[in-house]
């Protein structure tokens, strides 16, 4: 039986298992938003108020939820609005299915209304883009979208579908798999280059597992903890790789890299087998990468060919899914005496503790910890800046805490509303969004989509009044020269920022108005003794499914440290 | 440094090109020629890639090649006996008679054909390597004052039995 194209499409979505697809409508996708009109009993439907933060909400769907995070918006600009978050999707791995609505294919190439290549302008931070061009092939490009967004290294997959096509009658086939001659994704692991990977951790007198990212994707936590303990193998993480193995752990160094603690940039510069699963080696992760772990032979295991031996030059390469490979390696392995090399470690933590000081106002490490202990397992979602380092290096991820935060592409904005579609992956857990006064005005239209979908989160907005990140930057670098990075109202005849004397009377918005707006309640927290009644209140009120706003006053001067100068040597750590 | 062959295996569709070729512009790998035309199969075709690489940067290039979901099949020619051709035509302006003689002597040498005359000009065609056609675009320019030089890139096939180049 022949149906329309539109309909084949809300098929395919039911057969793929979508339960959440955020929508923005607009001409190009009207057909298809009216296909699912009615059909709340199948699908929820959220409106985001910007397709930028929409694709941001689809993407904390698909980290929390494991599934693939499916976006439907217009041609034209609504499709360029998504640009920046399928970048964002494609450095950290996550699977989108991005539908845009495409001008009817005689209007293509006339410049028509709302008319852009979006296939064309996204080809390089896809995983795969497409648009159908055959009636007869939509079934079969579905499932491919589908597939390659969620198989092998996931990613997104943008398929631009033309209005004739979506009001086409044809097939109404939708195929249960397809084969792709060109893609294969790694389902298997080469058991001789995995033991030689094994031999080389075990005979090692200095070992260190660095887990990234991949063991999320994978969902390898549980046994790369178990491989670590049995093996006794200390364990550094990249940003990404956060929450690996529980921070509680003995075994547990820190995070390594550019805002690193000291003790696992040290370890990374002398350890004598580094075991990497599931990480790129990013610039932010080694430094200069001649002094990148100068004494250790690498094993690199990794489900992506082409992340392998391309930054770092690699000993034991091995391509496989972290799970898979892990699973192998529980089997084998055998405990180690690393108790010498781990003491030496602990050396190092006491030598330069990971602390953060400040001199006046509230103390970011302090928030951190309180947040944490309060919400406990939780999950918890940054945006992009010095919160988010913060986040990284103090927040204490529990049992089945999680951290989403945008790790490769560094996307001011992606937090709020990523929380809010972590939110909506499961409305039983607690979320909190972290984030700064800079990254949240990126995004902070979403406090209506908060409301009128529903979906309460508890917001920790770090304020102190300026682009934190780039200001200590400028502070050690550039001479504390401000430029751009205050984002308060600034006196005439005042220079320099931080002369300005009434700067708190002087900063637009006042957050707590603002929520109110929206009927969110905000609590500015200036006294260190109020942070827990704040968080507390916060978690309850989330509880029962209300929002609310906290905003922590910290101080400008308070500077993410260590700190590696870009470029620089990972052991070349300011420290103070 | 050094000169690389890739022969390629993409789906004949509309896009694959652009894809193709951006991630050589997107990341900085020095492409020197890309051809492309298509097989025995109507929905297959084969590109021709010769890049200047190190050896790391050459290996991630075919990594990322076969990571994109049209290509097929990447295979490494650089150290495989293959035969390899550009086309070439060469055009040359403004020629009296002796001219015309050394453009025919020049063709004779090089073993390729005039295909066109007129009053004052000749047209050649050369199916030659690329380094032989690269000789004799610079024997023409320095013969001749006016010329026309169109190239078509290299194309190559893996050596059935021999292994020449």
């Amino acid at each position: 039986m022949d149906i329309t194209g539109r309909k084949l499409i809300v098929k395919a979505l039911a057969e793929e298992g979508v339960d959440t697809i955020f929508a923005y409508p607009g001409g190009m996708v009207t057909d298809i938003l009216d296909e699912l009109y009615k059909q709340e009993d199948k699908f929820r439907l959220v409106l985001p108020r910007h397709e930028q933060a929409l694709i941001h909400e689809a993407e904390g769907y698909a980290r929390q939820s494991g599934k693939v995070g499916v976006a439907i918006v217009t041609s034209g600009p609504g499709a360029t609005n998504t640009i920046t978050g399928i970048a964002d999707a494609h450095y950290d791995s996550i699977p989108l299915v991005v539908i845009t609505g495409q001008v009817a294919q005689p209007l293509i190439g006339n410049d028509a209304f709302q008319e852009v290549d979006i296939v064309g302008m996204t080809r390089s931070i896809v995983k795969y883009g497409v648009t159908v061009r055959d009636r007869n092939n939509l079934g079969r490009m579905l499932k491919m979208a589908f597939y390659i967004a969620s198989s092998g290294k996931p990613g997104p997959v943008l398929i631009d579908i033309p209005k004739d096509i979506q009001q086409k009658s044809g097939p109404d086939e939708y195929p249960d798999h397809v084969d792709i001659r060109g893609y294969k994704p790694n389902t298997s692991v080469h058991i001789g280059q995995l033991k030689r990977a094994y031999k080389t951790l075990k005979n090692a007198k200095k070992p260190l597992i660095l887990a990234g990212g991949g063991i999320h994707i994978s969902g390898a936590e549980k046994l790369l903890t178990d491989f670590a303990r049995k093996m006794n193998v200390p364990v550094v993480t990249t940003v990404m790789g956060k929450g690996a193995i529980p921070e509680d752990d003995p075994l547990y160094v820190g995070n390594s890299g550019m805002h690193g603690r000291y003790a696992a940039n040290m370890a990374e510069m002398e350890c004598d087998v580094l075991f990497s699963i599931g990480t790129r080696f990013n610039d932010r992760i080694t430094g200069d990468l001649n002094e990148f772990a100068p004494k250790a032979k690498i094993v690199h295991l990794d489900i992506d060919t082409a992340s392998i031996s391309r930054n770092v030059v690699v000993d034991v390469p091995v391509v496989s899914d972290a799970s898979l490979a892990l699973t192998h390696l529980l089997e084998w392995a055998e405990p180690m005496n690393t108790k010498a090399w781990q003491k030496e470690i602990e050396a190092w933590q006491e030598e330069h503790p990971l602390q953060c000081k400040v001199s006046k106002m509230l103390n970011p490490q302090t928030i951190m910890e309180d947040i944490s202990e309060v919400f406990g397992e939780a999950t918890y979602v940054t945006d992009v800046g010095q919160h988010q380092m913060w986040a990284t290096q103090f927040l204490r991820l529990k049992g089945n805490s999680n951290l989403i935060t945008s790790g490769g592409l560094g996307t001011m904005g992606f937090g709020y509303p990523a929380s809010l579609g972590a939110k909506e992956a499961d409305h039983d857990r607690q979320v909190v969004c972290l984030t700064g006064d800079g990254g949240f005005q990126m995004n902070m239209q979403e406090l209506a989509t908060s409301i009128c979908a529903d979906i309460p989160v508890t917001i920790c907005l770090f304020n102190n009044r300026y682009l934190g990140m780039v200001r200590q930057q400028q502070q050690y670098f550039y001479g504390k020269r401000y430029q751009l990075t205050y984002l308060g109202r600034r006196p005439a005849g005042v220079e320099h920022p931080d002369r300005i004397e009434n700067a708190d009377e002087l900063y637009v918005p006042d957050y707590l108005k603002l929520v109110d707006s929206y009927g969110i309640k905000g609590i500015r927290v200036k006294d260190e003794e109020k942070i827990v009644p704040a968080l507390e209140e916060a978690k309850k009120a989330q509880h029962d499914g209300k929002s609310m706003l906290i905003e922590f006053e910290i101080a400008p001067e308070d500077v993410v440290l260590p700190m590696v100068k870009g470029g620089m040597a990972n052991s070349d750590m300011i420290l103070k | 440094m050094k000169n690389r062959w890739i022969a390629l295996y993409v789906e004949n569709e509309v896009g694959v090109l652009a894809k193709v070729s951006g991630l050589f512009s997107g990341k900085s790998y020095n492409l020197q020629s890309l051809t492309v035309g298509t097989t025995e199969h109507d929905d297959v075709s084969r590109m021709t890639i010769s890049v200047t690489a190190d050896d790391v940067t050459f290996e991630q290039i075919k990594k990322q090649l076969n990571s994109m979901v049209e290509v097929i099949k990447v295979m490494d020619l650089t150290d495989v006996p293959i035969h390899s051709k550009e086309i070439l035509y060469a055009k040359i302006h403004g020629i009296d008679a002796a001219g015309k003689e050394e453009a025919f002597r020049i063709a004779q040498v090089f073993k390729i054909r005039v295909i066109d005359i007129g009053e004052d000009s000749v047209l050649l065609e050369s199916a030659l390597t690329e380094r032989r056609n690269n000789e004799l675009t610079a024997l023409l320019k320095k013969t001749f004052r006016r010329i026309e030089i169109v190239r078509g890139g290299p194309v190559a096939i893996e050596s059935i039995s021999t292994s020449c180049r």
